[in-house]
């Protein structure tokens, strides 16, 4: 293998990996930025994942090529009403944010995998027709050296991603929805006596999170694991919470941090084909993203606290 | 905002207002008038009702009975958003400000210009300037509201009503938080917005202020409105006896000081915070026996710091404390006020977080410090029928208002609760007493009983140390004064030949503030 061609690898693979974790990541700080702090990223993942796939096996035949893309939109609005399980646990009921995101976390894989034995009597699902592939994007391939790396036999779906993660950027600080957005995750008292709705914008917030939690997982399961079983989505939620952690609230961060994690990810699949590292141990190399995810967390939480209201239960007086 | 044709003289009529919670009457039948350019102060002490009144006014609560009228119109107001609509507007004794945004961010929040989607920084900086310079209220709008001073964090919840169109200006305590030339710009402030056709209510129980600032008040005493008057010629006297309901006096009645050994000896004292500034910067300072100490300055200038340092509750960088001649510096907490008895007592700055267990009763508060002892404790067995004797008896000599020893200590009021704190460290006669803002948020009534008590300690030739973001109290208390100004003691001077000026000057950090000791 020359080196553009390893190049090539590396990138493709560490695009497709990250994907998932950009949408997620960013969905989290639509949360967190309200205030919900969502540690349920991970069950609204494998919602999106299920949904995805058990829409693509029924429909493939129906919609063609359209399959994973039509099955992305159920995936994101699955998670949306998934997560509005934690926004009325947190924002109305007001219970502690961690315990009703561990409940969606431990809810998710049981419920996905109850359904499918129901649906398919089998533990995991068959692997779907339509998937996201690789392909070339026009003219840009073009580019010399740079157009091979970068654009051809590429995700297409991840440079989307990459920029929908200027358009949240955008959209949190750049307009009012953000700016009030924002004002209620650090102080919703005083966006309340500013005649701001503090619980409508949490819901926003949270459902928004649920909608890029349940594209994110609909993604993974479209684009890498190509089946749904119990471990479809291990530990992909958490990562991206990690990415959103270590780009501090901030989805150009939390984008270029899931590129990293992606990577670390990408390492495990595709290490195998690289002369230099095909010698270390694969085990290694599948432990990283999550060794590396636990130091970032570690060595980045504390450092900067996010929004100063997060975790926090409003209470509107009467 | 809102032009009337039928012009009245009233901007503001809240007519036979009741607001009950559950079985309890906060308001009771009350009625008030707001005249359109003047500034009506609502005078009131704790828990009389002032700001349900005014939370009604500002749309966050909603009253059992009764009427508003605006302009001579009647009005519903259900929401803070309605309120604002109509011209009404309330700065918060707490600031209602979100230190991570800009200035400009946090005036215009919930009232944003837009341009195609996005913000309109431009417009909205226009706009506030215009208003700003209308008023005469100068400021950096790019800023974080972090890092800002506290005058400046009021003049943006100002500016923040008058950018929606406020006519009708309600503020809480606004001069609870500022230095006294802060305070003096305030009045201008105020005086300027009334000249250009504003209202104000003013919510205080600072009598000086009312006389300055207010055109009439009105007094508010257990949810009734008492009377209502001009502020000409009338004395702080009347006025405390109207909101108290009884004779008050201000002046606690000390006789002369004569201070004897040295207590509590500070040297070289230096305390690095977690960023590495000095929070605490080379303090020298004595406390003798049979003198209170007053220690002066505005929030943050290092004087949590200084107490923490001397209990232990901080680290030390260099320096030495000694109290009684024996060195505390870097000791624990139990050994600094445990060493030989009790001899250290400490009322703190926060009576609900670091006095008290909220959710324990007042005998138990009452045995946080004793209760590893007898008659408390024999064998590591509680003895709860002496621990609430004992609770009982300190119920009478300190005249805590409450049915009985067991009641949960987060039932009572304010006043009362710090009044359990000082039972607690004075029944153990401890040589040194170190209080931190002993009456904040206190009303009149309370205040005077425990200034009393503090005079009683430094009478009986005790050493007292005080620290009081008051003015008036630290004033009226102490015998010298220390003012602290950024880590460091700006000046001490003798309390008797002092007065606000010198002190605010120093409190600022102007070192020519001129010592006299």
């Amino acid at each position: 293998m020359n080196i553009v061609s390893i190049l090539t690898l590396v990138v493709s693979s560490t695009l497709i990996f990250s994907a998932p974790l950009i949408l997620t990541a960013i969905g989290g700080t639509f949360s967190e930025r309200s205030g919900i702090v969502n540690v349920g990223l991970e069950g609204i993942m494998v919602i999106g994942a299920f949904s995805a796939v058990v829409f693509n096996l029924s429909f493939a035949d129906k919609f063609g090529d359209a399959t994973p893309w039509i099955a992305l939109i159920v995936g994101g609005i699955a998670g949306i009403f998934f997560s509005l399980i934690h926004a009325v646990a947190t924002i109305t009921l007001r219970a502690d944010h961690i315990i009703s995101g561990t409940v969606l976390n431990l809810l998710a894989p049981s419920l996905a995998v109850f359904l499918v034995k129901v649906i398919y009597q089998k533990g995991q699902t068959d692997n779907i027709k339509q998937a996201f592939g690789y392909s070339d994007i026009p003219l840009l391939d073009r580019i010399p050296f740079l157009g091979q790396i970068f654009f051809s036999k590429t995700s297409i779906v991840a440079y989307i991603v990459i920029f929908i993660s200027f358009v949240a950027w955008i959209i949190i600080f750049k307009t009012k929805f953000g700016l009030r957005l924002r004002s209620v995750g650090e102080n919703p008292q005083a966006a309340d006596t500013l005649g701001i709705n503090v619980y409508l914008m949490r819901y926003s917030g949270v459902l928004i999170s649920g909608l890029m939690g349940g594209l994110g997982g609909a993604l993974f399961a479209q684009s890498i694991s190509i089946n749904f079983s119990i471990s479809t989505i291990a530990g992909q939620g958490f990562m991206a919470m990690a990415a959103m952690i270590f780009g501090k609230w901030n989805p150009i961060g939390a984008m270029l941090s899931a590129l990293f994690f992606g990577f670390a990810q990408s390492l495990s699949a595709v290490g195998s084909q690289i002369s230099f590292i095909k010698n270390v141990p694969v085990v290694y190399l599948q432990v990283a993203p999550y060794v590396i995810t636990i130091i970032v967390l570690v060595a980045f939480l504390g450092k900067y606290n996010g929004p100063k209201a997060n975790g926090t239960n409003y209470i509107k007086s009467k | 905002m809102s032009k009337t044709t039928t012009e009245t003289l009233n901007a503001i009529e809240m007519k036979n207002i009741t607001k009950i919670f559950g079985n309890f009457k906060a308001n009771d039948d009350i009625n008030i008038t707001l005249k359109k350019g003047e500034i009506l102060a609502l005078l009131g002490e704790n828990g009389a009702g002032k700001s349900t009144l005014m939370n009604i006014l500002s749309g966050l609560l909603q009253p059992t009975s009764g009427q508003i009228l605006l302009n001579g119109k009647l009005t519903n107001i259900d929401s803070p958003a309605t309120a604002s609509k109509l011209g009404i507007g309330m700065v918060h004794q707490h600031f209602m400000l979100i230190d991570d945004f800009t200035v400009e961010e946090n005036i215009s929040l919930g009232y944003e210009n837009t341009k195609h989607f996005f913000l309109d920084k431009n417009k909205t900086e226009q706009e506030i300037k215009q208003i700003s310079e209308q008023y005469g209220l100068g400021i950096d709008l790019k800023q974080k509201v972090a890092d800002i001073t506290v005058g400046m964090q009021q003049r943006v919840e100002i500016l923040k009503v008058l950018y929606r169109g406020a006519d009708i200006l309600i503020l809480d305590e606004p001069t609870a938080v500022l230095t006294p030339q802060e305070i003096d710009e305030l009045i201008e402030i105020m005086h300027g917005l009334t000249k250009e056709g504003k209202s104000i209510i003013l919510i205080t129980h600072k009598l000086d202020e009312i006389r300055k600032i207010a055109d009439r008040v009105t007094v508010i005493r257990r949810g009734k409105t008492i009377d209502t008057f001009s502020t000409k010629g009338v004395s702080n006297k009347e006025l405390a006896q109207l909101m108290v309901g009884r004779e008050v006096s201000f002046k606690t009645k000390k006789p002369e000081s004569l201070p004897t050994k040295t207590v509590l000896s500070i040297r070289n004292l230096i305390v690095e915070n977690k960023q590495g500034i000095q929070s605490v910067n080379d303090v020298d300072l004595d406390v003798l026996a049979g003198e209170v100490v007053g220690i002066a300055g505005i929030d943050g200038n290092g004087q949590s710091e200084l107490i923490q340092a001397i209990l232990g509750l901080t680290k030390i960088k260099s320096g030495t404390i000694e109290i009684l001649d024996n060195d505390v510096t870097n000791k624990n907490v139990k050994d600094i006020i445990q060493q030989a008895g009790n001899i250290v007592g400490q009322v703190p700055e926060d009576r609900q977080k670091e006095g008290l267990v909220l959710d324990m009763n007042i005998a138990e508060n009452i045995i946080l410090k004793t209760y590893n002892r007898y008659p408390n404790s024999s064998k590591g067995i509680l003895n709860y029928k002496n621990i609430n004797s004992h609770a009982r008896d300190l119920i009478t000599e300190f005249d805590i208002r409450t049915t009985n020893e067991q009641n949960k200590v987060k039932s009572l009021s304010g006043g009362n609760q710090q009044k359990v704190i000082i039972a607690r460290e004075i029944d153990q006669n401890p040589e040194l007493l170190i209080i931190s803002n002993p009456t904040r948020g206190l009303d009149v009534g309370a205040i005077e009983y425990i200034h009393q008590r503090i005079i009683e300690q430094r009478t009986s030739g005790k050493a007292v140390l005080l620290v009081s973001f008051e003015l008036d109290e630290i004033m009226n208390l102490s015998d010298r004064i220390a003012v602290m100004h950024a880590g460091k003691i700006q000046g001490i001077v003798n309390a008797k030949s002092t007065n606000e000026e010198q002190l605010g000057l120093l409190m600022a950090g102007v070192s020519n503030g001129g010592e006299n000791e």
